[in-house]
């Protein structure tokens, strides 16, 4: 079962109706016990950096322990940006530091919030990108970004590169909408689902 | 490269979509769930439902038919038309929509924009604005109309989408009324005028009728995105063939998809 953690940040049923119908068991719980209990965890999520703080206490935790069992964890949108160290939105908090770095506002030079869809230049090899296309057109909806880290596998480009898809061992982020980039995000959910 | 987007609108009364001009003289143009699939498929980047009656007795219809879409779309889809309040808009995003666009109830309560945006984020968030021309003398201004288009407000389109901007909102939908069905092409000075104001994307909608008339409101208008109707459940002009042309016209497209 693929938990998708519920944490208040925005509408999550998009990302389990992906699941549906790819024919993978899911379920929106803010449950430490169903999200202990979980084959893979999903962290969805748009909005305020600050929405995190929701997941501050049993939650973080039961994920974290989660992460030392090796279970895949799936970051998207702002729950990829959680996995960062911080992030310019709200520089108080702290994300989970799996991935080294702040997340930054676009320069001005460029329209913030970055909406639509881009492609996405792979980099390197990865489990969650395995069968996407080299410049597979995804869809983004946000106003910071990830800096382009060791564990980029897959960069954007919107007024300079930043981390489209990071991975490393069961830890895979994403900052685009796979359950809202057709068949390629499909596809990437479906990698997820298959590991 | 970011994308300029195609958008498919649907609109849909007592559960069909159908297809006006000026907003009137409805026609029946087919099911909302299996156009919506279609236009999808077709290469659309993403789909609009507007429940254009929005009438009280409508509603359970129009959430069994965004139901029935968003199960198997998996592209971007909003939907907008009667949604006076959060718990309106709450019903909408559980039955599947990923953003609501807000129209007249926003008109008479902008605060709605910030609370629909404050628990589901401001790329939740369309405002719709129906708008108009209006010619004095040398000065050309742009009003808004509410209620379909039934209703003046005495608001100037561009300055209240920098209050909606301001109120929250993550999109602007720009609707001309003068264009609207008539398939001459967009108002390319509208779409500019509030292009230049705001910082959010705009999306051009009214008037679409040709290629070049989306290659005149990315280009002229400078719009993010652009919406049609009927030209694409009418297959006057296929979405495919549409967005090659628009590539070849160096408008940067999502295509092949």
């Amino acid at each position: 079962m693929i938990a998708i953690v519920n944490y208040k940040a925005g509408n999550l049923a998009s990302v389990k109706k992906a699941f549906d119908h790819l024919g993978y068991e899911s379920a929106i719980t803010a449950d430490p016990g169903v999200i202990s209990r979980a084959d893979k965890i999903v962290l969805p999520g748009v909005g305020n950096f600050e929405a995190t703080t929701a997941l501050a206490g049993s939650l973080q935790e039961v994920v974290v322990q989660a992460i030392d069992r090796q279970v895949p964890l799936l970051g998207i949108c702002l729950g990829m940006q959680w996995m960062f160290e911080s992030s310019q939105e709200a520089p108080q908090l702290r994300g989970l530091g799996l991935f080294a770095g702040e997340c930054e506002k676009f320069p001005a030079a460029v329209k913030s919030p970055h909406v639509g869809w881009n492609q996405l230049q792979v980099a390197g090899t990865s489990r969650l990108l395995r069968g996407l296309s080299q410049d597979s057109f995804v869809y983004f909806t946000h106003s910071y970004r990830a800096p382009v880290v060791e564990a980029t596998v897959g960069r954007c480009e919107y007024g300079g590169p930043f981390s489209a898809v990071v991975e490393r061992g069961e830890l895979f982020g994403v900052q685009f909408h796979p359950e809202k980039s057709g068949t390629a995000g499909l596809q990437l959910l479906r990698n997820f689902g298959e590991l | 490269m970011l994308t300029k987007r195609i958008i498919a609108c649907l609109d849909v009364d007592a559960g069909r979509v159908v297809k006006g001009v000026q907003f009137s003289d409805l026609r029946d143009a087919g099911d909302p769930a299996e156009l919506a699939l279609t236009h999808g498929r077709a290469g659309a980047d993403e789909v609009v439902m507007l429940d254009i009656s929005a009438t009280y007795e409508n509603r359970s219809t129009l959430l069994d038919v965004v139901r029935r879409t968003a199960r198997q779309l998996f592209i971007p889809f909003t939907v907008g038309g009667g949604i006076r309040s959060l718990d309106d808009a709450a019903a909408v995003f559980d039955a599947g929509a990923d953003k609501v666009a807000v129209n007249s109830a926003a008109l008479a309560d902008p605060a709605l924009i910030g609370r629909v945006a404050h628990r589901y984020g401001s790329q939740a968030v369309i405002v719709a604005i129906d708008a108009l021309r209006i010619s004095n003398g040398n000065s050309l201004s742009f009003g808004v109309k509410a209620t379909g288009g039934r209703h003046t407000t005495g608001r100037d389109a561009v300055a209240w989408a920098v209050e909606a901007e301001q109120c929250g909102a993550g999109e602007i939908l720009l609707t001309s009324i003068d264009r609207d069905g008539m398939r001459d092409g967009f108002d390319c000075e509208l779409t500019r005028a509030v292009v230049n104001a705001v910082k959010i994307p705009v999306i051009a909608s009214g008037g679409a009728g040709a290629a070049g008339h989306f290659v005149e409101v990315f280009r002229d208008g400078r719009a993010d995105a652009a919406l049609a109707a009927s030209i694409f459940h009418l297959g006057i002009t296929p979405i495919a063939e549409l967005k090659q042309e628009l590539q070849t016209a160096g408008i940067p497209m999502r295509w092949p998809c």
